[in-house]
């Protein structure tokens, strides 16, 4: 054993050494110098391109993220000319003309993907999304759940020169304060949701209302909170007050005392996945529902559906508004294509974030198509203000200034008298597009120039 | 080589696994290649959460303290690596200090508190300590780590010294770069590896140094240190604020490879994810934290990426049935089954090599060079090394 910890000679030595390393560090440079070959990142050079599919595997979205890749892996299938295509068939332009997609791979190329785990973390979705960009080398990553991990993901896809088509995210962020260049969505978000409930609201339940809203407390909850309080006060709701529960809770009874007492009539849960399901059972369960204040009957509105989680929640969503981005029972040409190819491969319908994923995968296949290159600036501009139909929400535009799409919402309500499991939700209520569209300006954010990777 | 891997406490074999130690290191990028993962990202992620690791290890493997709460030193360490880059300057130098300071701070005022139990309750109250770091971060101080979005950078970011040189990065966003080099992809992991490398050389004085003693003997007995007069609070407080910077340091560097600071960071998951680290690899060992820390990194990016498709093309040379057969079973331990296949791996090596994978080495190493009943009476001291608090 050695006496003394530190000798003058030994500190020496050790900064010579790591002096040493520091130079060898300096020297692999080399290995990026192959980078420079290409003249955009991850260029494909032969038969084939591949895509990355980076969706929730495990974790509390694993639900969704399942049904993501289902739709993905849909995507490709589609895209390659395998299967019946889908709605490949009823995808047309502005001018009615048909997609540039042939069943032919994109651009000739075939298309192979690669698949990740998300975990709903953006640590891991951005490592699992440097693994598909830097080893795998692919040219576009798609997927997600949870709008933290979209944001990160969308950062992370500028910053290396890749396209990121976002799957589920519903924040006003991902296209708002966070916007990229290289990343784009299809998903309507919390503004939209906001401006169609409002009015559906008002006729159902008057316009005299006063609403309690119980908000998961995290940035989705908050802009959620935010623009549906906006736009109910609009219609002259009141709002009593506006409590933040922490994610995940569980039991959610301590909350929902408190509703009882307060003079509210109606209860709005900002709730998304098990949250929401735990949420609204209770409050049904508490007889909130049969409740009469101010000599009004007692209301629960959920702002975000899905199909899945109203699944979950069995028959407390009975009678219960919300809104959604797309539902199976919609009976446009595309969407019944969709319904029908995804039925045919896995046995039960797409869930809305299915859908989103698929058509996000078509959009881009489409773009590149049309550009004729994978070049991430090339597909940018071929996306920016882009005009489509047929993709199961009528006709579509995906807006230059901040890359969102804007297209009809869809208001539901839960089926009082349900034909099947999966037949949970009714529409309601097919908010014009004009109606929820808005200024780019207000989110604030910039998209930056865009970035070839290299 | 077999004293080098059995710890011999030599002058020269510490030289001797230190050279190694960073030949493989920077060798990293060719020797990984074959297994899939000589590709950058998850090169730094080895380095970082090895730094991570072997910071931990200090305190569990050493201290024999086990602290269910160090995520939360590496997520202090983002946000500030973070914030540095927002205010200052995009030089890692600056974020690295800056990380490394506040989380030896919050390391003192933690540390401070929760040393005054030991054992579980010590566990315990690490683990509410990350926990309210982890929900302060989620959403109480949103205004400071922008909640669940991440801490990201943004254009109009003052960098006030970088302003000052008349740095200008332009329209795009900035990435980290050591006085002209950017910090991203193998200069990046370059950076991380020799900070490893140093990381490393210091962990090995520290085990060697009289303080290490203290720290191994605060491990065996507290209770005899106390009676013979030494008060033994100041030295355990010194070894949480140690492996907390550590912690701070690979914090910093993961804002540095990736500038973006998230909460989950700091949940109480990642922390217990280098307990399994330093446990799966060896506590008390020097290279064992490391080795945990590069197999669960491992798993994690490389197991969860297969697919049953991948599958099929793998076994495409066996009859139909029996490949289809074949990829039903592996695909429960691939993919989003990854997290089974690493539990039975940790079950395994906790059942039959309690100290870990080190211990497995020190076995085979004492099969080839011993005689047999040599090799017996050998085993016994390797079993004291069982990070049982």
């Amino acid at each position: 054993m050695t006496k003394k910890t530190l000798s003058r000679r030994t500190v020496l030595k050790a900064g010579a050494g790591t002096t040493a390393f520091a130079l060898a560090g300096s020297g692999p440079f080399h290995f990026i110098r192959d980078a420079w070959a290409q003249d955009y990142r991850n260029a494909p050079t032969g038969s084939t391109v591949t895509l990355g599919f980076n969706v929730p595997q495990t974790g509390p979205y694993a639900d969704e993220g399942a049904d993501e890749l289902r739709a993905l892996k849909l995507a490709a299938k589609h895209l390659n000319g395998e299967g019946d295509g889908g709605m490949l068939n009823t995808f047309v332009y502005k001018n009615g003309e048909k997609t540039a997609l042939d069943g032919n791979g994109i651009n000739g190329k075939k298309v192979e993907f690669v698949t990740g785990d998300t975990q709903t973390k953006s640590d891991a979705a951005r490592a699992s999304a440097k693994r598909m960009i830097e080893a795998d080398g692919v040219v576009m990553v798609t997927g997600g759940s949870s709008s933290g991990v979209a944001v990160a993901v969308q950062g992370l896809c500028q910053e290396m020169g890749v396209i990121f088509m976002s799957g589920l995210t519903h924040s006003n962020d991902t296209t708002g304060k966070d916007k990229r260049r290289n990343g784009f969505r299809h998903f309507f978000n919390s503004y939209m949701s906001g401006a169609a409930l409002g009015p559906v609201l008002a006729n159902a339940y008057g316009t005299d209302r006063v609403a309690y809203h119980l908000t998961a407390d995290y940035n989705w909850g908050y802009t959620t909170e935010e623009s549906v309080k906006q736009f109910t006060e609009a219609q002259g709701w009141e709002t009593a007050a506006a409590v933040r529960t922490p994610l995940g809770a569980g039991d959610f009874s301590q909350y929902i005392t408190p509703v009882l007492n307060s003079d509210a009539d109606v209860l709005v849960l900002n709730h998304y996945g098990k949250d929401m399901v735990n949420s609204l059972t209770q409050a049904v369960q508490f007889g909130l529902l049969d409740k009469q204040v101010n000599g009004k009957q007692f209301q629960v509105v959920v702002p975000l559906y899905s199909r899945l989680m109203a699944q979950g929640a069995g028959d407390a969503v009975k009678g219960i508004y919300g809104s959604t981005n797309w539902h199976w029972s919609l009976d446009d040409e595309g969407s019944k294509a969709f319904v029908k190819s995804f039925g045919q491969e896995y046995g039960f319908p797409p869930s809305q974030a299915a859908h989103t994923c698929y058509v996000q995968a078509l959009l881009y296949a489409d773009a590149c198509q049309r550009a004729g290159t994978f070049r991430p600036c090339a597909v940018v501009e071929e996306l920016e203000d882009f005009e489509f139909d047929g993709l199961g929400n009528g006709p579509t535009l995906y807006r230059g200034a901040d890359h969102q799409c804007f297209k009809d919402v869809l208001v539901v309500k839960g089926k009082e008298n349900p034909e099947s499991e999966f037949d949970v939700l009714e529409v309601v209520e097919v908010t014009p597009v004009e109606k929820v569209t808005y200024d780019p300006e207000i989110f604030g954010g910039q998209l930056g120039p865009c970035n070839d990777g290299v | 080589m077999n004293k080098v891997l059995l710890g011999s406490e030599s002058k020269r074999s510490d030289w001797i696994l230190l050279v190694a130690f960073s030949i493989v290191v920077l060798l990293g990028p060719y020797i990984l290649a074959p297994f899939g993962a000589g590709y950058p990202d998850l090169l730094q992620r080895f380095a970082i959460f090895g730094i991570f690791a072997i910071g931990f290890n200090i305190l569990l493997g050493l201290t024999g303290y086990l602290s269910f709460g160090h995520a939360a030193f590496l997520g202090v360490g983002s946000y500030t690596a973070v914030w540095s880059f927002k205010l200052l300057s995009m030089n890692p130098i600056l974020a690295l200090f800056f990380a490394m300071l506040l989380a030896g701070v919050f390391a003192v005022a933690i540390g401070y508190i929760c040393l005054r139990r030991a054992g579980i309750y010590f566990a315990i109250l690490t683990l509410a300590f990350a926990q309210m770091s982890y929900n302060l971060a989620y959403s109480v101080l949103t205004p400071i780590t922008n909640g669940e979005t991440g801490l990201q950078l943004s254009q109009q970011d003052p960098r006030a010294i970088d302003a000052l040189f008349g740095r200008d990065y332009g329209a795009a966003l900035p990435v980290s770069d050591l006085f002209g080099i950017e910090m991203t992809g193998y200069p990046g992991f370059y950076f991380c590896g020799v900070i490893l490398i140093i990381a490393f050389y210091i962990s090995i004085r520290i085990f060697r140094s009289p303080f290490g003693m203290k720290l191994r003997a605060i491990k065996s007995n507290q209770n005899r240190l106390n009676y013979v007069g030494i008060n033994t609070k100041p030295y355990m407080l010194v070894a949480f604020v140690i492996s907390g910077m550590y912690a701070g340091l690979a914090g910093g560097l993961m804002a540095v490879t990736d500038p973006l600071a998230g909460a989950e960071r700091m949940q109480w998951t990642a922390s217990g994810e280098v307990v399994l680290m330093t446990i799966l690899g060896g506590a008390g060992t020097l290279l064992g934290p490391v080795l945990g820390a590069g197999i669960i990194k491992y798993f994690e990016n490389i197991f969860s990426a297969f697919n049953e498709a991948l599958l099929m093309e793998t076994f495409s040379f066996l009859p139909a049935g029996l490949q289809e057969t074949l990829v039903a079973v592996l695909s429960l331990f691939v993919g989003k089954g990854w997290h089974l296949t690493l539990g039975i791996v940790f079950m395994l090596i906790v059942i039959f090599l309690p100290g870990g994978l080190m211990e497995g080495f020190r076995r085979l190493v004492n099969l080839f060079t011993r005689p047999p009943d040599q090799g017996k009476s050998e085993r016994a001291p390797a079993a004291q090394a069982q990070p049982a608090e």
